[in-house]
């Protein structure tokens, strides 16, 4: 047995307990650990990536007991694309974090970083419900931390808020998780799938009920409206390279989504026929809607940022629902387009603060450092808004292509695109006052010029574009990828022999002798 | 004795959602215990309510499920984990602000409070 597979969620662990003991005091030191571990990461993730590239899944039982008894690490496709994509806006962050000195301004920031990393490594390659649960409460208690990293009242009150509905959302998780482990007796993803279909259509009021209860909590996860409440503030108040960081806990959300609905509750599982297909494509829409609207509506541009998440989780949830082929495969390009893109915009929201007051959208004398600041948000602005010629446009044109399938194809595009001009509007508005305006606003009497921001923070955010517009020059292989990981999706049969077949301890003997 | 704990974990579902929807952080942070108190409970009755019979498999006809039991175990601590970070943080925002509720500040006061770095 290969024990690559667990090192994603191993190293971190190991990392940021040495980060805590040992290098507490050192910044520095700190610094170099943390971003060696990052670098480790990304070479191990592209090592799993490429493993799994010709549709091998790789298989870890942890302490060798089989798979229904025992807990399983899964890395196929979809798996290891998510945690490659982690690893890489890992680096980027940190780079960023160190550059803009934010890891010094309060303690523990790279352990924290490192036990975030942990969670979504692991909520990524688990293969296990109750282990996802795990991992997602490892991920979101780091997060707490690196929410309120720095202090100040208003951001701990944003974290406050933050905790609270995560809480719920973890109490509704489990409620979820012991009804389906009343109705079917197991937690393993593998063991479910096989045991939701042998459930007849006359007992399944309860699993609906715990199917629509864990989709719900994705869903808080994904910040579908209307479970959406949580974001705006958390995101807008946390630090500039923690909201970075959280553009891909939007996505673990998603992920899970894709994850559980193909794999146990798939499209023509009979119990949950047309149990969320009717209302998840307009959830979907109406917050892809409410998104872009708050863009536009937005007073200060951490607040906008928070929204274009929104809006864009909205588009990935728009591909998503539909569960056909075409639909995830676009829905997956989108979500590594969003996820930089997001990413790119926290830290140049973030790079924005450098000589002014504050992020209100007010003329205000010129920013240090204007003119690559607002070329580079131009830029992601552009890949945000998806106008061509960038990512976003791209995957917008591959969920738009989608959605031909689906009854509600109309409204699908005209919301789409109204909403796309919505937010174009909106992100060039912002851009005019931050960066035109300001010309026009002369400096206060004997201020102190502010140095502008140091240059590893622009190498940061210059690589985040540097790969969004990779992501569209080499758009062509990337779907061929994504296609043929929505293709395994849909096709699980591969994963599920995996991970039962697989022998352990505890096997059936009929098993072993094969 | 399915209708006794069914009813205690409705209760306790109901009172922590009532608690949780208030706007201050005290009844808020009890809310949340309440809920994951009748979580937990749920969770243990999701392997069914044997009453007197082992957990582990032996010569015996009957017995527990022994694995809710560990979930619930799982869920104990994290959520015992959860409410100190969350009081630790709830008492933060309360000791800097003078101020308990769970909303979003007015708008005034967003704008007077605004503090960075």
């Amino acid at each position: 047995m290969m024990h690559w597979i667990i090192a994603p969620v191993v190293l971190p662990a190991i990392l940021a307990p040495f980060i805590v003991l040992a290098a507490r005091y050192h910044v520095g030191i700190q610094r170099v650990f943390s971003l060696a571990g990052v670098v480790g990461l990304i070479a191990i993730c592209a090592g799993l990536a490429w493993q799994a590239s010709d549709g091998t899944v790789t298989l870890y039982q942890l302490g060798d007991w089989a798979a229904p008894f025992g807990i399983v690490v899964v890395g196929d496709r979809l798996s290891t694309l998510m945690i490659l994509l982690t690893a890489v806006l890992a680096l980027f962050v940190l780079l960023y974090a160190i550059g803009s000195h934010w890891d010094a301004r309060g303690r523990h920031f790279h352990a924290l970083f490192q036990f975030q990393l942990m969670g979504i490594m692991g909520a990524f390659l688990t293969g296990d419900l109750f282990n996802l649960f795990v991992f997602f409460e490892v991920l979101l208690i780091a997060s707490y931390g690196l929410m309120i990293h720095a202090g100040g009242n208003r951001r701990l009150r944003a974290g406050v808020q933050y905790v609270l509905f995560n809480l719920l959302g973890s109490t509704l998780f489990l409620f979820a998780l012991g009804a389906i482990y009343a109705e079917t007796g197991t937690l393993n993803m593998a063991d479910l799938a096989q045991r939701i279909a042998l459930i007849g259509p006359e007992a399944t009021a309860g699993i609906r009920i715990a199917s629509v209860l864990l989709l719900m909590v994705f869903a808080i996860k994904a910040a579908l409206v209307p479970l959406h409440f949580w974001l705006p503030s958390s995101y807008a108040e946390a630090p500039g390279p923690v909201a970075a960081l959280f553009a891909i806990m939007t996505k673990v959300g998603a992920y899970a989504i894709i994850r559980v609905y193909t794999l146990i509750f798939g499209p023509d599982v009979a119990v949950t026929d047309g149990l969320y297909s009717n209302w998840l494509l307009p959830a979907a829409l109406v917050s892809l809607a409410i998104g872009m609207i708050g863009l536009l509506g937005a007073r200060k541009l951490d607040r906008l940022v928070a929204f274009s998440v929104i809006g864009s989780m909205g588009m990935v949830m728009v591909a998503i629902s539909m569960f056909t082929p075409d639909s995830i495969s676009a829905a997956l390009y989108y979500i590594i387009h969003s996820t930089l893109a997001a990413g790119a915009l926290f830290l140049i929201s973030d790079l924005a603060r450098a000589g002014r007051a504050n992020l209100e959208l007010t003329e205000q004398p010129p920013l240090a450092g204007a003119p690559l600041t607002s070329a580079l948000f131009l830029v992601a602005a552009i890949a945000m808004a998806g106008l061509p010629p960038l990512s976003g446009f791209v995957g917008k044109l591959l969920i738009l292509d989608a959605a031909f399938e689906t009854p509600l194809v109309t409204w699908t595009w005209a919301i789409i695109l109204t909403s796309s001009l919505i937010s174009v509007v909106g992100f060039a508005r912002a851009g005019s006052v931050l960066f035109w305006k300001a010309k026009s606003v002369p400096y206060p009497e004997n201020t102190i010029a502010e140095p502008a921001p140091s240059p590893l923070s622009y190498v940061a955010v210059g690589g985040l574009i540097t790969l969004l517009i990779l992501h569209t020059v080499f758009a062509g292989p990337a779907y061929r990828y994504v296609a043929q990981t929505s293709d395994a999706l849909f096709a699980p049969e591969a994963y599920i022999s995996t991970v039962l077949s697989t022998p352990g301890k505890l096997s059936k003997p009929k098993k072993e002798e094969k | 004795m399915e209708f006794l704990v069914a009813s205690a974990i409705g209760t306790m579902t109901a009172a922590g959602l009532y608690l949780v929807l208030r706007l201050r952080t005290f009844p808020v942070i009890l809310g949340m215990s309440l809920l994951t108190y009748a979580v937990n409970v749920f969770l243990f009755a999701s392997g069914r309510l044997t009453v007197g019979a082992p957990p582990i498999l032996t010569d015996a006809t009957t017995y527990t499920d022994p694995l809710p039991q560990a979930l619930v175990l799982t869920a104990i601590v994290i959520s015992f984990g959860m409410t100190a970070v969350v009081v630790m943080i709830a008492l933060g925002a309360f000791l800097g602000a003078d101020d308990d509720h769970v909303n979003d500040p007015a708008r005034d006061e967003d704008e007077s409070g605004e503090e960075q770095t």
